[in-house]
């Protein structure tokens, strides 16, 4: 993970500080690439998906989007889609940070990293896929502020770029300088982390939100101009991101030496069955309004949810999505933690796919189905955006998985600055 | 320490491994690379060009058009004339969907042939409504039916432009004169335009347009016609390449019924301003508040 941010961070004495980031990061390299059986077939089986993806970039790349599935009738697909879900996962793991750090929830605090890496994991993902589905990556420095032509502020594209991009620093800054302190043998200084914790919990809603006006910015759209949309993405991003976290917990107990409480799983699984209903009521207020009021402005709702003039590619999806979140939410409440955790593990992974969905394929292409001239021109994405998807995927679960592994090494004591240069 | 060893030789194996294989994936790209510019990576954003670096840009443009399709053509930088303002409409009692507007575009602007593109799209329209959901751009019987009318939908070169206000690079602005234009060189290929946009006026190249050196029409301006790259946006500019040398759009020369009126706006004597005072005029979603500068009328 590069960051330097925290080399110039508390210093006690700072020479010393500065001194062993060299080291920190070789053995950081070292942690990143030693392991189990497990960890070796686990990462080489990414490593295999990842370059199918950039195979299948590099494909797409010579020969033009012409070679996905879309088309001038629907001019995003999958890839807008998993970016926006991605965008949520990382806003979402904000739902441990409050618990952790505004209601010191003393066992999720142990844990709040897990979080934090999640949100890194989830921006690379999410800068991926914005990455390609550019037409001309070359051109990409255009956007750069000062350097191109950023049209700020009318563009909204371009303050999500710098939500993003900012989000990403700011979780770069806590982990690295968390870790590294540990590391060094250091309580951290407060003042070097906490403000930046507190602003990640106001960018996590900001990046997600700015997100959603992309879309509900634009009159053309009906389906998308709604003020609703907003809050339903932060909703559906407060479930995506803490069900991710129970299973990622879970996994790291099992795996690792490092100690994961039940208090923090325990706290997690209260927020999503809040966050769970929550997303629900906002789906059904919109299908209400959408179904009830009629008209053209319905076509794009009638079109997702029961095909319109005979085309329905999107049905079976849609109501797997609806499905799969209306069995996860009753999964949730009935099911406790203690003697039935396995069944909050399948609510979870039905909640993250179901929202995957709903928020992915399910929220871009209805947008452009009909298009804004009424035609009707289905989408689904085809083999090529399948693999540059799951390879963009294999790129977030490596960053996630490297992050993981350097956490626990640190916070296990396994990894920690040689004494002999600590004191020098 | 041979356990450490072998560990190491293991690793080393690995990243080797991982190299190549990642060679191996990546080797596609060398043609995409190859084709690469330096200058054409450079370039800086249209407004910003000096005389003399545009003279250079077109010169560069009109030798790749001649590598890549064997034929020389001439390409200028037009800019908008002042105290003109564009605007365009449309007679849909006496229009009767023949497409040949949507023909002529294509072969004056240098249109991909193999999609069959045009920045026109047709649409056949029940008699009665003006509801777009009734309407199709798919008919392939004569025309014109008795139950039906035609309304050509184009760029409405939008004052309040969505697609101008989104663009995250100023890739696409409105110039003086009202004509809503795309730098191609500097469009970073988003889509978010074509999102944006509630008339279906945007195109994107999603393939290398394909096209014949002897179909290619030679005049061409950098700002409109000219071949366009793979991985940009492009767009109706109603021929500004013509209408700034004091010609008419392609779709209206060619247009059988004499249903299209077009001039400057701020000419009190030009007939584009006889028929807003005149006629019974609406615009496309109206609603929508993009004060379009496409109009469309009917006689009676
Ligand atoms: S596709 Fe090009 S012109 Fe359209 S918004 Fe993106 S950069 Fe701008």
């Amino acid at each position: 993970m590069p960051h330097t941010h925290e080399t110039g961070a508390p210093a006690r004495p700072p020479v010393d500080a500065l001194l062993s980031y060299p080291q920190f990061l070789w053995k950081a390299l070292g942690v990143a690439t030693d392991g189990g059986l497990m960890f070796y077939a686990w990462m080489t089986a990414l490593t295999a998906v990842f370059l199918v993806g950039v195979n299948a970039y590099t494909w797409q790349l010579v020969h033009g989007q012409g070679v996905t599935a879309m088309t001038d009738h629907v001019s995003w697909g999958m890839y807008i889609g998993n970016f926006t879900y991605a965008v949520g996962l990382a806003a979402g793991a904000v739902m441990m940070v409050i618990p952790a750090y505004l209601y010191k929830d003393r066992e999720t605090h142990d844990v709040v990293i897990v979080g934090e890496i999640l949100a890194i994991a989830a921006i690379v993902v999410a800068i991926g896929f914005v990455s390609v589905d550019l037409g001309r990556p070359d051109k990409l420095w255009h956007m750069t502020p000062w350097i191109g032509r950023m049209n700020w502020p009318s563009s909204m594209l371009t303050w999500d770029v710098v939500v993003l991009t900012v989000y990403l620093l700011i979780n770069l800054h806590v982990v690295g300088y968390l870790l590294y302190m540990r590391f060094l043998g250091r309580s951290p200084n407060p003042k070097w982390y906490l403000p930046f914790v507190f602003v990640s919990i106001f960018w996590a809603v900001s990046i997600h939100s700015v997100t959603a006006f992309l879309y509900s910015g634009l009159g053309g759209r009906p389906f998308w101009n709604t003020a609703i949309l907003a809050p339903r993405f932060i909703a559906t991003a407060f479930v995506a991101g803490p069900a991710f976290i129970v299973i990622a917990l879970q996994v790291v107990r099992r795996l690792t030496s490092f100690h994961v409480g039940d208090g923090a799983i325990r706290t997690l699984i209260s927020i999503l069955r809040v966050t769970m209903v929550l997303n629900l009521f906002l789906v059904g207020s919109e299908l209400f309004t959408e179904f009830y009021t009629g008209g053209n402005h319905t076509a794009s709702a009638q079109y997702l949810y029961f095909g319109l003039h005979g085309k329905n590619a999107l049905v079976p999806w849609i109501w797997s999505a609806l499905t799969m979140n209306v069995l996860a939410t009753i999964l949730l409440h009935v099911s406790s933690a203690h003697t039935h955790l396995w069944r909050i593990d399948i609510a979870c992974a039905l909640a993250l796919l179901g929202i995957w969905i709903e928020k992915g394929i399910g929220l871009i292409v209805p947008g452009f189905v009909p298009s804004t001239l009424h035609e009707i021109v289905e989408y689904l994405p085809n083999q090529i955006e399948w693999k540059i998807s799951l390879g963009v995927w294999a790129l977030g679960l490596i960053v996630f998985t490297l992050g993981l592994k350097l956490a626990v090494a640190v916070f296990t004591n396994e990894m920690r600055v040689e004494p002999s240069k600590r004191n020098s | 320490m041979p356990e450490i060893s072998r560990r190491t030789v293991l690793k080393g194996a690995g990243a080797m491994l991982g190299a190549a294989a990642f060679a191996r994936a990546v080797a596609p790209a060398s043609a995409w690379v190859a084709n690469l510019s330096v200058d054409e990576f450079l370039q800086r954003h249209y407004k910003e060009l000096s005389r003399d670096e545009m003279a250079a840009v077109l010169a560069r443009l009109e030798a790749e058009t001649e590598e890549k399709y064997g034929v020389r053509v001439q390409i200028q930088d037009v800019r908008p004339q002042p105290g003109v303002q564009f605007g365009y409409a449309l007679n849909l009692s006496i229009c009767i969907g023949c497409r040949k507007c949507a023909e002529a575009c294509q072969i004056e602007n240098n249109h991909d042939r193999r999609t069959n593109n045009s920045y026109i799209r047709v649409l056949e329209m029940q008699k009665g409504s003006l509801d777009l959901e009734r309407g199709t751009a798919i008919y392939e019987h004569a025309v014109p039916q008795p139950d039906k009318f035609y309304m050509p939908v184009q760029c409405h070169q939008c004052d309040n432009a969505p697609c101008v206000k989104v663009c995250p690079v100023d890739a696409t602005w409105k110039e003086s004169d009202g004509i809503v234009v795309v730098d191609y060189n500097w469009c970073i290929g988003c889509r978010y335009c074509e999102a944006a946009c509630p008339y279906h006026a945007r195109r994107f190249n999603w393939t290398a347009p394909e096209i014949r050196g002897e179909e290619i029409n030679p005049d061409q301006s950098y700002l409109s016609n000219r071949v366009r790259p793979q991985g940009v946006m492009e767009k109706c500019t109603f021929c500004l390449h013509r209408i700034r040398k004091g010609r008419l759009p392609a779709c209206l020369e060619v247009c059988p019924t004499g249903a299209r009126v077009f001039g400057n706006l701020l000419d009190p004597d030009s007939e584009i301003r006889w028929v807003l005072a005149n006629k019974r005029v609406f615009v496309l979603k109206e609603e929508l508040g993009t004060r379009p500068r496409f109009f469309y009328f009917f006689d009676k």
